[in-house]
C-alpha cells in the first residue's frame, strides 16, 4: 500500500490581479511523502514564494486542490485553516518573526499553549528539550530581541517543531543569514532530516543548500520544470 | 479558545507598549472621575434646591377655593335651557375658606395606608404693628409636630426652639425677613391685627429662614390653636389639609379621588411644582451629556493607541496567525486589552471620583439664603458608579472593536512577504 503523502498539490493555478492579471503558478503539482527533505529552488519571482504560502493554508486565493496528510483542505474555513498551521505545520521565515514582547522560552511555547493539549509545566519541559537540540537552553529566560540573528533562527526552528508537526516549511529560512550561521541552521535542518525523520519543505535560492537535501523541486515562471 | 493565553498575550503586548497603555488608561481615569464627581455634584445640588421646595410641599393639599360658582341661577331656568348663556363679570360666592367637617376627612386620610402623615394648617392674614406702620404678613397655624415631623420644619427654624411654639401660648416664630424689619429679638412681644380686626400680642420664640427671601419676608408660624384664638374662630376651623404620602408617584391619583369624595379642592405636588421637575430633568441631562462626552472622547483616545499598537505589532499578529492563532484570536486579543484599559481605568476612575466627591462636599458653601447648608452638597447615589462603570466598559468595547477587527483582518503572508 501506498503511503498517504504529507502534502499534495493538484494543479494549483495562482493569479496576482495588480497592476494586471498575471499567473504566477501555472498548473502546479506534487507531492511531499513522509520523512522526505525537499527544497523549491528557483529564481527571484518564479513563484516559490508564492506556493509556499498557498501550501501553508495562509493564502487561501488560488485554484487547485491541495490535501495535507490526505485532507482536502481547499475551501475549509479560516478558523480550521488556523488549527491545522498550529497542529500539523511548523513554519520558520527568512526574518526568524519571534514575538519580542516575550522570553526565547515563552515563544517556543506558544504554539503548544495555543494547541492546549498538555499543561504547562509540560509543555515547559518539551519546549526545554526542543531548545536543547539546538544548543540555546541557556539562553531561555532572555527575550527574545536580546539574541543574534542565527540564534533567533535557531529558536524558530524550535518554535516550528513544538507541537510535533507533520512538515515544516521555510522560507528562505538562511536567506538573512551570514555564512557561518546559515552554515548551523542548515546542518540544523540536516540532523532533523537524519535524526528525527521530520518531514521538510525549504524555499531557497542558496544552490548549495539545496543540494543537501533529498529532493530538489525547480520553477522557472510559475511552473515546475524539475523535480 | 485558551483564556489564559490570550491574556498573556494581552498582557505581554500592553506591558510592551506601557507608557501609551497607561495614557489609555489616563484618559480613561479622568473621564470617569469627572464623570461620577459631576453627576454627584450636579444631582446633590438639584436634590438640595428642590428640597429646598418638595420638602416643604405637601404632596397632596385640600383646601377651599376662592372662585364663582359654577352652577349659575340662568342655568337652572327652564325657559333658557335651550340657549347658551353667557354671563359677564361674574363674582366669586361668598364661600367659606374653612374646611367643612375637617375631622372626619383628617380621619378618613390617616386610616388610608398609603398615607404617611397628616397636618392641619390654617393661614391668616395679618398687619404686624411696628410703631406708626403696619407691615402685611401671614400667620400659617400648624399642628407643630405634624409640621416637623413631614415638613421638616425644625430644620427652617434658624434661631429659637421650634417645640416653644407649641408649648408657649400666644407665641410666634418670625419670618427672618418680617423679624429683621421689625427689630423683633426672640423674647420680644409683638403685635398684630388680623383682618377681622382683632389685636393680639404675640411672643417670638424663633426665627424661620426658608431661603426663599419672599417668603421669609412675609410668612410666619404659629400654633393652630393661637391662630384660631386670633381669628375668633372655633377648633374646628382648618383652611388647608397637607397631607404627605409614602410613595409621592400616586398624589395626582389620590388628589382626583379625594377631590370627588370631599367635594373640596386638592392640588397634587407633581402639577403645583411643574416646573422643578423640569429643571431638575435638563440640569440632570446637561449633565450625562457633559460625562458621556469625557467618556467618548478617552474612547478615541484608546482607538488611537490601539490603531498605533497594532501597526507596531504587525509583526506580532502575523507570526501570531502564522502559528496557529485564528482572526478571532487575534480580535479577543485587542479587545482584551481594550477592555483591560477600560475595566483598570474604570475601577481608579470610581474610586478617586468617589474620593473627589467626599472633597467637593468638603468644600464649604454658606450663603444666607440656604441656612441648612454648610458645604456643597454631593449625591452619591450608587446608580452613577453603576452608570459610569457600564459606560467605561462599553466605551472602552467599542473603541477597541475597529481597531481589533482591523488586527483580525491582517493578512499575514503580505507582512512576512513585504519585507
Amino acid at each position: 500500500m501506498l503511503e498517504t503523502p504529507v502534502l499534495e498539490a493538484q494543479k494549483v493555478n495562482k493569479y496576482f490581479f495588480s497592476p494586471d492579471k498575471t499567473q504566477v503558478l501555472k498548473e502546479v503539482t506534487f507531492q511531499v511523502t513522509r520523512g522526505e527533505f525537499v527544497s523549491i529552488m528557483g529564481k527571484s519571482g518564479c513563484g516559490k514564494s508564492t506556493l509556499l504560502y498557498i501550501l501553508s493554508t495562509m493564502d487561501t486565493d488560488y485554484e487547485g486542490k491541495l490535501l495535507i496528510d490526505g485532507e482536502v483542505i481547499s475551501g475549509k474555513s479560516p478558523s480550521y485553516l488556523s488549527k491545522i498551521r498550529n497542529e500539523k505545520i511548523g513554519f520558520v521565515f527568512q526574518f526568524h518573526y519571534l514575538l519580542n514582547e516575550f522570553s526565547v522560552l515563552e515563544n517556543v511555547m506558544i504554539p503548544g499553549l495555543k494547541l492546549n493539549k498538555k499543561s504547562r509545566p509540560e509543555l515547559e519541559h518539551i519546549a526545554m528539550e526542543k531548545l536543547k537540540i539546538f544548543d540555546m537552553q541557556d539562553h531561555a529566560l532572555k527575550k527574545a530581541n536580546q539574541l543574534s540573528g542565527g540564534q533567533k533562527q535557531r529558536v524558530a526552528i524550535a518554535r516550528s517543531l513544538m507541537n510535533d508537526p507533520l512538515i515544516i516549511m521555510g522560507d528562505e529560512p538562511t536567506g538573512n543569514l551570514d555564512k557561518r550561521n546559515s552554515d548551523i541552521v542548515f546542518n540544523i535542518f540536516k540532523e532533523l532530516a537524519k535524526e528525527f525523520k521530520q518531514t521538510m519543505l525549504i524555499v531557497t535560492h542558496d544552490a548549495e543548500f539545496a543540494a543537501g537535501t533529498d529532493r530538489i523541486i525547480e520553477m522557472e515562471d510559475g511552473y515546475i520544470i524539475k523535480q | 479558545m485558551k483564556v489564559s493565553l490570550i491574556l498573556e498575550i494581552a498582557k505581554a503586548l500592553m506591558l510592551a507598549r506601557f507608557k501609551q497603555t497607561m495614557i489609555a488608561a489616563i484618559g480613561v481615569v479622568f473621564s470617569i472621575t469627572m464623570f461620577v464627581a459631576l453627576l454627584g455634584f450636579m444631582n446633590g445640588l438639584n436634590k438640595l434646591l428642590d428640597g429646598l421646595i418638595l420638602n416643604r410641599t405637601p404632596h397632596i393639599r385640600f383646601y377651599n377655593e376662592i372662585k364663582p360658582s359654577v352652577n349659575q341661577p340662568i342655568d337652572l331656568a327652564d325657559e333658557f335651557s335651550n340657549f347658551y348663556n353667557i354671563i359677564r363679570s361674574v363674582k366669586p360666592a361668598a364661600s367659606r375658606l374653612s374646611i367643612y367637617n375637617n375631622e372626619a376627612i383628617i380621619r378618613t386620610l390617616e386610616e388610608d395606608p398609603r398615607v404617611l402623615g397628616v397636618a392641619p394648617k390654617l393661614s391668616a392674614q395679618v398687619f404686624y404693628n411696628v410703631g406708626t406702620i403696619d407691615i402685611t404678613g401671614v400667620i400659617n397655624g400648624i399642628d407643630v409636630e405634624a409640621e416637623s415631623k413631614l415638613f421638616a420644619f425644625t430644620d427652617y427654624v434658624t434661631a429659637g426652639n421650634y417645640i416653644d411654639l407649641k408649648n408657649t401660648s400666644n407665641s410666634i416664630i418670625l419670618g427672618k425677613g418680617a423679624a429683621d424689619r421689625m427689630m423683633a429679638e426672640i423674647g420680644d412681644v409683638i403685635q398684630a391685627t388680623t383682618s377681622q380686626g382683632n389685636r393680639v400680642q404675640l411672643k417670638v420664640v424663633g426665627y424661620y429662614q426658608s431661603g426663599l427671601g419672599d417668603l421669609d419676608n412675609v410668612q410666619s408660624y404659629a400654633s393652630i390653636g393661637t391662630v384660631q384664638k386670633m381669628m375668633g374662630e372655633t377648633a374646628s376651623y382648618v383652611t388647608d389639609i397637607q397631607v404627605k404620602l409614602k410613595d409621592f408617584n400616586l398624589a395626582p391619583a389620590m388628589a382626583r379621588d379625594y377631590r370627588d369624595i370631599f367635594g373640596i379642592d386638592a392640588d397634587d405636588i407633581q402639577t403645583v411644582n411643574a416646573q422643578f421637575e423640569t429643571g431638575t430633568n435638563i440640569r440632570t441631562l446637561i449633565s450625562y451629556a457633559v460625562g458621556i462626552t469625557l467618556l467618548i472622547v478617552s474612547g478615541f483616545g484608546i482607538y488611537n493607541i490601539l490603531n498605533m499598537m497594532i501597526y507596531e505589532k504587525m509583526d506580532t499578529i502575523a507570526i501570531l496567525k502564522a502559528i496557529g492563532f485564528s482572526g478571532r484570536d487575534v480580535n479577543n486579543i485587542f479587545i482584551t486589552i481594550a477592555l483591560t484599559i477600560g475595566f483598570v481605568g474604570g475601577t481608579i476612575g470610581l474610586i478617586l471620583g468617589f474620593m473627589a466627591g467626599l472633597g467637593i462636599e468638603r468644600i464649604p458653601f454658606e450663603t444666607e439664603a440656604l441656612p441648612t447648608v454648610k458645604t456643597f452638597p454631593v449625591d452619591f447615589n450608587p446608580k452613577y458608579y453603576i452608570i459610569a462603570a457600564i459606560f467605561s466598559i462599553v466605551t472602552t468595547y467599542f473603541a477597541g472593536y475597529f481597531p481589533a477587527r482591523k488586527a483580525s483582518g491582517v493578512d499575514p503572508v503580505e507582512i512576512i512577504r513585504g519585507k
